[in-house]
């Protein structure tokens, strides 16, 4: 079966090329990009399925044995972070297409839009099944250099000055990765992440600690760890719908996914523990509070998705096996939601001609279908029973709670605080936007099938993740044992690695 | 293992020459600024490896080569770092164009705090004249190639 671990890469970059070459025919465009995604999709699950009942893939990418050559590596965490992405993708995809057929193309150049985004889809899915260090760096490089353009698309002034941030702060932050990668070799004389995993415990401990915070600043910046965070509200809202929801919902979750694997495999003792639930604890409340000032949705939902990514470093930094394992619920359930809040945005945009609190109103009466479709998600995030944001909120103050010292309960409290206020920030969205009276009298268009469509099956995924939240957090579970055993990942990359 | 001084020397004058630039407000200074980060790193990383012959079997002793992999890193490095400063440059160029200069933008925020400011400082002096520069006064201050494009 390891024939399938190399193909969530190949496939969406054969897809860009052919996606590239049909340009000028955009029904073909349409039809390769939702195949190739299609075909991740399946080949994801496929993958976790396998994990799940057969354990670890490894692959020696070109024949050249572990150490030597790159390895692919596909574990439970891999394969359940790539059918989440590829299922987003591929919903987001569908909204696009919706966006393009009701706009006529003449808005954006969609003939780029396709290849690029493919692009990025392999980046994100390099970066889920590198075993190397320097692999990692060119996953991030591939899905950064295709964001570059999604999000100045077009170009216009707005996209162009905001855009600037964004490329800016990520060339520093893959600067910093790449000096890292640097040291770690010069110290160890391998990039293999199994083979670092050995070498790194026999370094002298400060050199350890300077290793890992280059790898930490490097990734808090791509996952918008406050204080790194400051990039991030300012740049995506002014990217074009589809591609605001899909950085929103993926590429902040690939530099915590990096930051779960490195912690985890090259860093077990946990000498990051302080630092990180600090950081959690911050990010989460500054993050919160931006979001409660904020006067535009999008710009809101970015503040938010700053904040809830202090959820995810909660469950990190406890370095327990609870904690991992809410993280990695909270992962999933986040990309969903996430993403799903940001294409209702875009909706919103479409219906009431703009994202602005003051200029919106009335929008339950004119557009019910649109309000369940915002309703669902928000409450969602915020965390109200029965929903999967509930569910991932508990796991994570349970472990907090189990885990026990002052600074877990102070987070523990920080948690409940950044819930709270989470559904206060929401609630005036739902409360000005939806359930005021309208300020004009509707005539705006009807809102496409298509993209009202793909964000209902957004929807719909996110409130299953409820129903599936048993299996889903036993696997979890499983995984965050997995990766607390690190002999795991070096048997498999050294015993099981076939050519 | 013998260390090249001059060597790391060059790396932490080019990062810190690197970072000044970075702090520049002109995008075409940023991407000077990101050019010279990107050299010190390859340097930092070619540093990692062995001095020697060229690593090719049969030219050079086994154990006098240097090392072919971090040359293979910087190497990709050096492709990925041309991309993405021609991609910088490419919007340096369209801010230019749509703006009339590549200086990179306050944020929302900052506009807004700064506008803010602005407002409570005309009510404090209970100055009848405007507040801020009036559009006439920006457009006095621009050379007049910047006139003649932002037109």
């Amino acid at each position: 079966m390891t024939w399938l671990v190399p193909l969530p890469v190949v496939i969406p970059l054969l897809g860009a090329a052919l996606a590239l070459v049909s340009r000028r025919h955009p029904t073909v465009q349409r039809l390769v990009s939702l195949s190739v995604l299609s075909a991740t999709l399946a080949v994801a699950v496929a993958l976790l399925i396998h994990t799940n009942t057969a354990g670890p893939l490894a692959v020696a990418v070109g024949g050249w044995p572990a150490p030597l050559g790159i390895v692919l590596y596909a574990d439970q965490l891999t394969a359940l972070m790539l059918v989440v992405s590829a299922a987003v993708t591929l919903c987001v995809l569908i909204y696009s297409i919706g966006q393009g057929l009701a706009d006529g193309g003449d808005a954006v150049p969609v003939s780029v839009y396709h290849p690029t985004y493919l692009i990025m889809t392999a980046g994100v899915t390099n970066a889920f099944l590198a075993g190397d260090l320097f692999n990692l760096y060119v996953g991030f490089e591939i899905l950064l250099a295709a964001s570059y353009v999604l999000i100045t698309l077009g170009a216009t002034e707005g996209r162009v000055r905001d855009g600037t941030t964004y490329v800016v702060v990520n060339l520093l932050s893959s600067l910093i990765f790449l000096t890292g990668i640097g040291l770690a070799y010069a110290a160890t004389g391998t990039l293999n992440l199994a083979q670092l995993a050995g070498r790194i415990e026999a370094l002298p401990a400060g050199l350890q600690i300077a290793l890992q915070s280059m790898l930490l600043l490097a990734f808090g910046i791509k996952a918008a760890v406050f204080p790194l965070s400051a990039w991030l509200p300012d740049s995506y809202p002014t990217a074009i719908a589809p591609v605001t929801a899909v950085f929103a919902g993926l590429l902040t979750k690939v530099g915590v996914y990096a930051i779960i694997r490195t912690q985890t495999l090259l860093f077990p003792g946990g000498a990051a523990a302080g630092v990180l639930l600090i950081a959690a604890l911050l990010t989460m409340i500054v993050g919160i509070l931006g979001a409660v000032a904020q006067s535009d949705i999008k710009r809101l939902l970015s503040f938010t998705l700053v904040s809830h990514i202090g959820y995810m470093l909660f469950g990190i930094g406890l370095y327990s096996a609870a904690g991992l394992a809410g993280a990695i619920f909270y992962v999933v359930h986040h990309i969903v939601i996430q993403t799903t809040l940001f294409l209702a945005a875009g909706l919103i945009e479409r219906r009431g001609g703009s994202t602005a609190l003051d200029r919106l109103g009335g929008l339950a009466r004119l557009a019910p279908v649109l309000a369940v479709l915002f309703f669902l998600p928000a409450l969602n995030l915020a965390g109200i029973p029965p929903f999967s944001g509930f569910l991932g909120k508990l796991g994570l103050l349970q472990a907090g709670v189990a885990h026990g010292g002052a600074l877990a309960w102070v987070l523990v409290a920080g948690s409940v605080l950044t819930s709270l206020l989470t559904l206060y920030a929401v609630g005036r969205v739902w409360n000005i936007a939806f359930w005021s009276s309208p300020r004009v009298e509707g005539s705006a268009p009807a809102l496409p099938r298509l993209m009202v469509g793909a964000t209902a099956v957004l929807v719909l995924l996110g409130t299953g993740l409820t129903v599936i939240s048993g299996p889903l957090y036993s696997v979890t579970a499983e995984t965050a044992g997995q990766l607390l055993d690190r002999q795991r990942y070096v048997q498999a990359v050294f015993d099981g690695a076939t050519p | 293992m013998t260390v090249n001084l001059l060597l790391i020397l060059v790396v932490g004058v080019l990062v810190a020459a690197g970072v000044t630039l970075l702090l520049e407000r002109n995008l075409t200074r940023v991407v000077l600024g990101v050019t010279m980060i990107s050299n010190a790193v390859n340097l930092l990383i070619l540093l990692g490896g062995r001095y020697g012959g060229p690593p090719i079997v049969g030219t050079t002793d086994p154990d006098r080569m240097s090392d072919p992999l971090t040359q293979a890193v910087i190497l990709t490095a050096i492709v990925i770092t041309l991309g993405m400063t021609a991609f910088l440059l490419a919007l340096a160029y369209r801010s230019w164009v749509l703006t009339g200069h590549d200086d990179v933008q306050d944020d929302v925020e900052d506009r807004r705090i700064m506008e803010r400011a602005e407002r409570d400082l005309g009510v404090e002096a209970q100055d009848t004249s405007d507040a801020g520069p009036s559009p006439e006064d920006t457009i006095a201050e621009w050379t007049p190639t910047e006139r003649e494009v932002r037109r």
